[in-house]
């Protein structure tokens, strides 16, 4: 067995007395699609949190690759590793949509560069790549903050990928995108990920999504694990079935 | 191609309009000195932070260059405005390492707060400052050369313009580069920058001695201009006419502060001669204007006049 990505240990954390995260414990593979499932304010938003060092848990730990993250900043745990998007997209609206991608690039090329234009040809390049990715040319040079939501959300997706992160984090990457671009999304981004040897976790309501891509399926309840495994087995679960998706 | 040539024009009128009408020498060397320190202030701006402080950086450029030229033996000055605007530099990474931790009114009553404490010790540790008299500027030497007072001023002006260019190009690069692109993007979305391994914190830790050491050059210029320096500078007033002037002029680039300025010290140096508080009504009036109507400032005018008068 080889040593997981991502390990997350007896992780709690309590707001105002809701246990946003009670005793968690998971294990994320390397090369594994994870889907995380639950009804809303389960807590999947909180554990992504947790993971990117955006919410410190009470007490437990993170471990990316055998080394704890638990108190690092978000900032630290992005350049170890582990990028994410948003359940809202977090754009920088004032910017058209390519330039908030160079400015990704950027980030991870060197940001401490302040003679050179952050429009350069090899930077616009690589932008036009992850925004092809996710198939949002047209977008191109429109404004962030002026894109309809389905469109910021794949942005924010994309955004995620200028990191080239090892550790890839979505958070419902299809909420506000259409049912049928839903699945072109889905078939170009999974490859994609697999060719860079990118892990991804992502939080889904849609279950007919999390049957095709996902390898293995988390479901979340009351800030708890109640059911993990196959999502073949897991969605066949009547408790399952009665919390989560009926919800 | 448009703004290259108003920014030719407008040096050029700003070399031969002096030579006919000479009080206009003094009033566009102060304009570039004020334009460079609210050029510092845009910089803050960018990120969407004011600072009611940023004269502090002002008066350290300027006492720097009063405490040179009185107490070393260093009167050239190239290296009197190198070594004030490193030393301003200097002074803004070290106060700007706790302020940019601050954000909104926090940032901006700190910076308040640091600007009145040091304008307190300017006037009172005498010994040093000369207190609330201040200290008198000399005259320095250009190259070895002691120089005529009136060639001199001339010499200043030639050089500030100079300075304009040279460092108004640097600070172009910076905001277009991905640290300039950085800082705005800590006023748009900050934990999306903080996501993308990028430390706000750096980010305006850099612009913020940035905006520090272009006071200072300001100050410098100022205080050789004038010849003389008070605790005044560091001045809380100060600080918010530099916020104005910023505002005024335009914070989308960098010709926009230095329009501001001049406009500012033309309006206080004519209407100075009708009656008092005149000028701080055309200020006031020409600031709700621009508030109202003018989202990119007095520049921002320039350049939709310019466009309707003949293309791009
Ligand atoms: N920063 C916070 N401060 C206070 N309470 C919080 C915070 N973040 C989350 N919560 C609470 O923790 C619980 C879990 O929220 P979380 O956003 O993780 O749920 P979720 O599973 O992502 O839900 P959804 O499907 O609606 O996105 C909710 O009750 C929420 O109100
Ligand atoms: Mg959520």
């Amino acid at each position: 067995m080889t040593e997981p990505i991502l390990r997350v240990e007896n992780l709690h954390v309590n707001f105002g007395g809701i246990r946003a995260a009670d005793d968690v414990n998971v294990d994320v593979h390397p090369g594994e699609r994870l889907a995380i499932i639950g009804p809303n304010g389960s807590g999947k938003t909180t554990f992504l949190n947790l993971c990117t060092g955006y919410v410190k848990p009470d007490s437990g730990h993170v471990y990316l690759e055998g080394n704890s993250i638990t108190r690092l900043t978000p900032r630290t745990i992005a350049r170890r590793g582990i990028a994410r998007s948003f359940q809202i997209p977090q754009l920088f609206t004032d910017k058209t949509l390519v330039e908030n991608i160079m400015l990704g690039v950027a980030a991870r090329r060197g940001i401490w560069d302040v003679l050179r234009p952050l429009n350069r040809p090899d930077y616009r390049r690589e932008a036009e790549r992850f925004i092809e990715l996710v198939g949002l040319q047209e977008s191109t040079e429109k404004l962030a903050g002026e894109l309809p939501e389905g469109t910021r959300k794949l942005a924010d997706i994309a955004i995620a990928l200028t990191l080239k992160p090892r550790l890839l984090l979505l958070d419902e990457p299809t909420s506000g995108v259409s049912a049928r671009e839903r699945f072109a999304l889905m078939e170009t981004l999974i490859p994609a990920l697999r060719e860079e040897d990118v892990t991804a976790v992502f939080v889904e309501h849609d279950m007919d999504l999390v049957r095709r891509y996902a390898e293995r399926v988390l479901v979340w309840d009351s800030g708890r694990v109640i059911a993990a495994g196959p999502p073949d087995t897991v969605l066949q679960d009547p408790q399952v079935l009665q919390n989560v998706v009926g919800v | 191609m448009m703004r290259i040539t108003l920014i030719a024009v407008g040096l050029l009128l700003a070399v031969l309009l002096p030579l006919a009408i000479p009080w206009l020498n003094f009033v566009f060397i102060m304009a570039v000195a004020q334009g460079f320190a609210a050029l510092g202030v845009v910089l803050l701006l960018r990120a969407g932070m004011i600072s009611i402080g940023h004269a502090v950086f002002l008066a350290s450029g300027a006492y720097v260059t009063a405490f040179l030229l009185r107490q070393t033996g260093i009167t050239d000055l190239g290296l009197i405005l190198l070594v004030a605007t490193l030393g301003s530099g200097l002074f803004g990474f070290l106060i700007g390492m706790f302020m940019v931790r601050y954000r909104a009114i926090f940032f901006a009553m700190l910076n308040m707060a640091v600007s009145m404490v040091v304008f307190a010790l300017l006037a009172k540790l005498y010994h040093l400052t000369g207190g609330t008299d201040g200290v008198r500027v000399a005259t320095p030497t250009v190259l070895g050369a002691v120089l005529d007072r009136t060639v001199f001023d001339s010499l200043l002006l030639y050089i500030s313009l100079a300075l304009l260019v040279a460092v108004g190009w640097l600070v172009h690069r910076y905001l277009s580069s991905p640290l300039g692109k950085a800082l705005e993007a800590v006023h748009t979305n900050e934990v999306r920058l903080e996501y993308l391994g990028v430390s706000a914190w750096g980010v305006l830790l850099y612009a913020y001695t940035i905006s520090a050491a272009l006071a200072g050059l300001g100050g410098a210029l100022a205080a050789i201009a004038v010849g003389h320096v008070v605790p005044e500078l560091a001045y809380w007033t100060h600080s918010g006419q530099l916020v104005l002037i910023a505002v005024l002029g335009g914070i989308g680039g960098v010709v926009g502060p230095f329009i501001g300025a001049l406009f500012f010290e033309i309006v206080r140096v004519v209407a100075a001669g009708y009656a008092a508080y005149t000028w701080n009504m055309i200020v006031g009036l020409a600031l709700l204007g621009v508030i109202f109507f003018l989202p990119n400032g007095l520049y921002g005018l320039v350049q939709r006049l310019l466009k309707r008068g003949g293309g791009s």
